[in-house]
This record gives structure tokens, sequence and C-alpha cells, in this order.
């Protein structure tokens, strides 16, 4: 088992939800990267997903664009992120998972990049445009690795799909909760919380909720059916807008002690 | 990265790199495309449509003058021109305008660079009473206000795109970024060879019938196959259309012109064979132009159709194998190919058509007189009046 899914599992065994918040890299600069990490880390997060901007991220909603933006015309890099992670090592203890969409990674070179990522301690990698059919090259770089490799669900991936993603989920599964791109909103469809339950049935992996989800109701309440939350951008609204208050204050509804309604 | 072969795949290129949520969409696509392939009545509805609505077969014209202008290889026009919409789009809007009624599905999104498949499919939409939405970039909204205008004529909803560069690619994002939160009720007209499997298939298939109609027209009038047959490449969806039933005939010459912009030493331009390198964008692995961190850059093109920073995946194996040539043309000789066509055969060109026509003429100077070269008139040039008077100025005199 590697890592983080280690680390969740311990979560989880403490009668707490695995809260996971995304950051974006380098939006406010590179040099604050460690500052804010530190500061998740502080904040109680079970393990930080850092996304690398990128020039065309389809996946994304407007504050992730935005922030993805703000970093690129900063100059951040995939791999001027990964160097800068290394400078972190020994004080970000919690596990870090890298979020990028593929082509940076196939310009840097798949083996070179898994050597980058192992250099700088990444626990985790997920890259939303890479599914099951076309992942396979990357995953066999990663088997030997502590890199867990984790893969999305959506809402519109029959059963046995879901089952043959599950099989290849390393971490933890990450069980998109809209059919859309990512960003918050108000209210999510009747049947999200049968279908979060049906993949947690499907998959031995923990599963982690995520897009769409912003407020601590929401981290409760999708925490409720799921073994823990993704909040991405909320969290990068909240860094940019210097609002450190409403971080804490979804990690914390991650913390409480929730009963698991099966 | 080593790809190991699979379907949708054309050498190492092409393949399905797109978010999870599409997936479904996309096996549904195949699934329905290949029933549809094989079934006689899906084939008879759309040439019934291409025959009586678009108006095909359009003629293989002999451009007698401009041939004696260029003293050299006889010259044939394809004239996707005089199709219904003014360009070769239709082709494909229509049959995957049927295809998405084959999977109960009533409304579309498509993207749009110069407009011209926007209004094809508009169009179709129009004609079958879908719900149509068409994103456009901004800076393709400008050059292309008369289209958009046509577009919403036709009942469609036109969305501009201000990201990035405000162009066919930023059009593209926002298309697929709309589709992933429709996808349980919408199919996503794409409008060039391009994107993840199996749309570069089902765009090649339904363009096919330009190559098809153009072998059995130029073997009718000269009794032959042409030595050289020459289309611009923006996505590729024309180039590929007329030639994909030369392939085989390894005797015919096949020429891509790509966009050179300012020039391509300049780095303002959108010839991705030339100056890109292998990489993913807009779900296949193609050459893409980007930097040496994997960023896309912006393609450079006075034309909107030919403005985007990849060539769809068949092209780019295409030429890995060394069965078609590609080259570029700038916005100058594309300019100069469209006044030339215009006076000496009063056709006057799409921009995009343009950068063929100005290659052809220079292959055909080279060529001996008994030679043959067939040049794909992928659309008109009405919409791009106004871009080529503001650079060429004009005015009576």
């Amino acid at each position: 088992m590697k890592t983080l899914e280690k680390r969740i599992r311990e979560c989880n065994d403490e009668g707490k939800k695995a809260f996971v918040p995304y950051m974006m890299a380098g939006d406010g600069g590179l040099g604050k990267l460690k500052e804010k990490l530190l500061f998740l880390q502080e904040a109680g997060v079970t393990a930080i997903e850092i996304g690398i901007p990128f020039s065309d991220p389809v996946a994304d909603g407007e504050a992730i664009q935005q922030a993805g933006a703000r970093a690129l015309a900063d100059g951040v890099t995939l791999r001027n992120v990964l160097e800068e992670l290394e400078r972190c090592k020994g004080e970000v203890t919690v596990p870090l998972v890298v979020m990028t969409y593929l082509n940076p990674v196939l310009a840097f070179g798949v083996p070179q990049f898994v050597e980058a990522c192992k250099q700088a301690g990444i626990n985790g990698l997920i890259i939303p445009d890479l599914p099951l059919e076309e992942s396979v090259p990357l995953r066999n770089e990663l088997r030997e690795t502590d890199i867990a490799w984790i893969p999305l669900v959506s809402l519109t991936s029959p059963d046995e799909r879901i089952a043959r993603i599950a099989e290849s989920a390393e971490g933890f599964l990450y069980a998109v909760t809209v059919n859309g791109i990512t960003g918050a909103r108000n209210d999510f469809r009747e049947d999200i919380y049968s279908h979060l339950q049906r993949v947690k049935r499907i998959c031995t992996v923990p599963v982690l909720a995520g897009f769409g989800i912003s407020t601590p109701t929401q981290v409760r309440e999708m925490g409720n059916h799921t073994d823990g939350v993704i909040v991405g951008s909320a969290i990068v609204e909240a860094f940019h807008r210097d609002e450190l208050e409403k971080i804490r204050e979804l990690v914390k509804a991650s913390v409480v002690k929730v009963e698991i309604v099966n | 990265m080593a790809v190991e072969m699979r379907k949708g795949r054309y050498g190492k290129f092409g393949g399905q790199y797109v978010p999870e949520t599409l997936m479904s969409a996309l096996i549904e696509l195949e699934n329905a495309y290949g029933e549809a392939k094989a079934d006689l009545k899906f084939k008879e509805e759309l040439d019934y449509y291409l025959r009586d609505f678009v108006g095909r077969e359009n003629p293989l014209y002999f451009a007698e003058r401009l041939t004696e202008k260029v003293g050299g290889a006889k010259i044939f026009l394809k004239r996707e021109d005089l199709n219904h919409t003014g360009a070769h789009k239709i082709n494909n809007s229509l049959g995957q305008a049927l295809l998405a009624m084959r999977m109960g599905k009533r409304k579309i999104v498509a993207e749009t660079g110069a407009g011209q498949h926007g209004v094809a499919t508009a169009t179709a939409c129009a004609l079958f009473g879908l719900e149509c939405v068409v994103f456009m970039g901004k800076e393709d909204i400008r050059r292309q206000e008369l289209n958009v205008f046509r577009m919403e004529l036709l009942g469609a909803k036109v969305v501009s795109v201000d990201k990035g560069s405000g162009t066919l690619k930023d059009a593209v994002n926002e298309a697929l970024r709309y589709w992933v939160a429709n996808v349980e009720d919408t199919h996503y007209i794409l409008g060039s060879a391009l994107g993840p499997h199996p749309f570069p298939e089902i765009v090649r298939d339904f363009q096919r019938v330009i190559g098809v109609e153009t072998r059995r027209q130029i073997v009718e009038k000269e009794g032959r196959l042409p030595d050289a047959v020459v289309a611009c490449i923006g996505g590729g969806s024309n180039a590929i259309g007329m030639f994909h039933p030369f392939v085989e005939d390894v005797g015919v010459a096949l020429y891509g012109v790509e966009a050179a912009g300012s020039g391509v030493e300049t780095g303002l331009h959108a010839a991705a064979i030339a100056d890109g390198k292998e990489g993913v964008l807009h779900g296949a692995y193609m050459y893409v132009l980007q930097d040496d961190d994997g960023f896309i850059q912006e393609a450079h093109s006075i034309s909107a159709g030919l403005d985007y920073p990849a060539v769809g995946p068949e092209h780019c194996h295409l030429h890995d194998i060394g069965r078609v040539k590609y080259e570029a043309v700038t916005d100058a000789g594309a300019l100069e190919g469209l006044q030339l066509l215009s006076r000496t055969e009063g056709i006057i060109p799409a921009l995009e058509s343009a950068h063929a026509i100005q290659f052809a003429v220079d292959l055909a100077n080279r060529m001996g007189k008994d030679q043959i070269v067939v040049v794909c008139l992928s659309g008109r040039g009405d919409k791009d009046m106004q871009t080529v008077r503001d650079v060429l100025g004009g005015g009576v005199e």
C-alpha cells in the first residue's frame, strides 16, 4: 500500500473524513508555495493536491482558470514547481498530490517527470485528460514508486467501467460529483449520494468526492457518503483573497466525526 | 511515451485524451457511427441531403485562364465553394447531425473559427429542427461578423470566447467544457479532422466525398489520375477528405498547405507540421505548436479557419510516413493567390483556400504542360472581404 492510501485510511480509522484541498501552484508567486503548504498542513488537511497551471485547462472552471492564468503569467511551470517542492521536503510532511494536464508531462518526458516527482517526494498523481485507456504507459512508470495513480470516475461512467478504473486506482479514487468543470455549485444531482455509495461499493481503495464542493455543509454531506472530499475552487479563491479563516472552516467540517449512512 | 497500438490511432497519433466524463459519450458515438456506417438507409439519407440540399456533386472545374497564365501543369479546381453555405464544412455537419438524431440527441454544440463550420452546423440544425450553440473566439467574431449574423439568423446561439487569443483553439476549449456539462443530451459536432477518436475518422469519412468525386471527375475529363493534389490545412478536414481516396495511388503526389502567417521563421504562424512538436491537445496526440514546458502556443494566420496550433492526427501520420508533403504559405502569399484567382477566373476563394491556390500555382509552374494539378477550393471568399479590404486597401479608384 502506498503512503497516500495509508494516510487516508489512518484518517478514516480515527473516525474522520479525508480532506484534500486543491491549490494552484504559483498563484501569488512560487515563493509563497511553501508558506501555503505549511498553512494547510497546520490546518489539519490529510493531503494536498497541487495544480500545475496549463494554457488550455479544459476540465476547469473560471476560478481555477484564472488562478492558472495568473501563475502562467508569473512563469510557473511543471518543472519549477517540482523544484520548489523538493525544497519543501522535510518541513512539509503531509502527502502531496500533483494535478497536471498531460501535455506538460509529455514535454518533460514521462520517465524524467516521474524521477523529478520522486525527488520532490510526490505521493500521488492526477491527470484529468488521461483516461483509463491511455494511462497504461504512465502507470507502468509509477509501479515501483510511492507515487499513487489517482484516476477519476464520473457520473457518466457505467458500473463495469467504474470497476475497471477502480482496479487501476492507488491512493484513492476521485469521484467527480458533477457533469461539468470545476467550480462552486449550489446544487448537486438528486442521485449524487446513491451514485457515490455505488462507487464506494465497487471500489476497494478510499473514494474521495470532488468538483463543486465549496461550503462546510457540502463537505459534511459529501463526506457522509465517501471517505473524504477534495475542495478546489473555494480554496483557490480563499488564498487569492487572503481569506484564510474560510479555509480553516472547510477543513474543520471534515474533522467532525460523522456517521456513515449506508 | 511509448504508445501501444490501439483503435483510433494513426501510427502513433490520435487516441482519446479526454476527461472521464466524456468517455461514455465517445464510446456511444463510436458505436452509433459503426451502426450508421453499416446501415444503407443512413447512407441513402445523407446522399439525398448532399444532392438536393447541398447541391452535390459540385464541379471539377478546369481553370483554363489560370493555367495559361501560370504556363505549366493544367490546374483543376474542386468547387467546394459552390456547396450550399459556401464551403466543404456542410458535408460533415449534415452527416453528424443525422448521427446525433440516431443517438436521440437533439441538442448540438459546435466550435467555429472562420465561421464556416458554425454556419454549416447552424444550417443543419435549422434543417432538422435541432437546438444549436456555437462557440466562437472574440477575435474571429470581429473578423467574421457576417457569419455570426448568419448563424443567428439560422436560429443558433453564438457564444463569444474571449480567453486566450480569442480564436479557434479557445473556442474548442469552451465547446469541450460545454459538452462535458451537457453530455447526456448534447452531441458535439466537431468541424475538423481533430479531437479524440472517433471524431477524426467520422469527419474524414463525411469529407471523403470530396476526393471520391474528384477521382471520378478527373478520370472522366482527362482519362487519368492527376499528378498532384493540393489542399489547405488548418485542422485538416478538407485536405483529409480530398487526399484519402488518393492515398493508395502512389503516382499522385499529395500536398497539404499550412498557414505560414508572417513566416515560419518569425514564430507567428499556424504551421504545426513545419514547426510543432508531438503532444496532446483537445483529445488527440498530434504535432502541436508549444513551448519547451508543454504550454500550447497561439497560432497566427490571416485566415481564421487555419488559425489553429495543431494538425489532425491522420495528417501527422501521413507526414511521418512521407505519403503527403506538407508545405506552408504566408499571409502575403495567400492574398496573392486570392487576387490572382479572382482576376483570372472570376472566382474569389476563401483565404483558407487561397493558401492552397498560391502553392498550386507555384507547383504547376514547375511542372510540365502535360501534367495535371487538382486544388481543393474548399470555400468561397465572401466572408473574408472585410479582412482583405483592410489589408489591401481598396475602394473605387
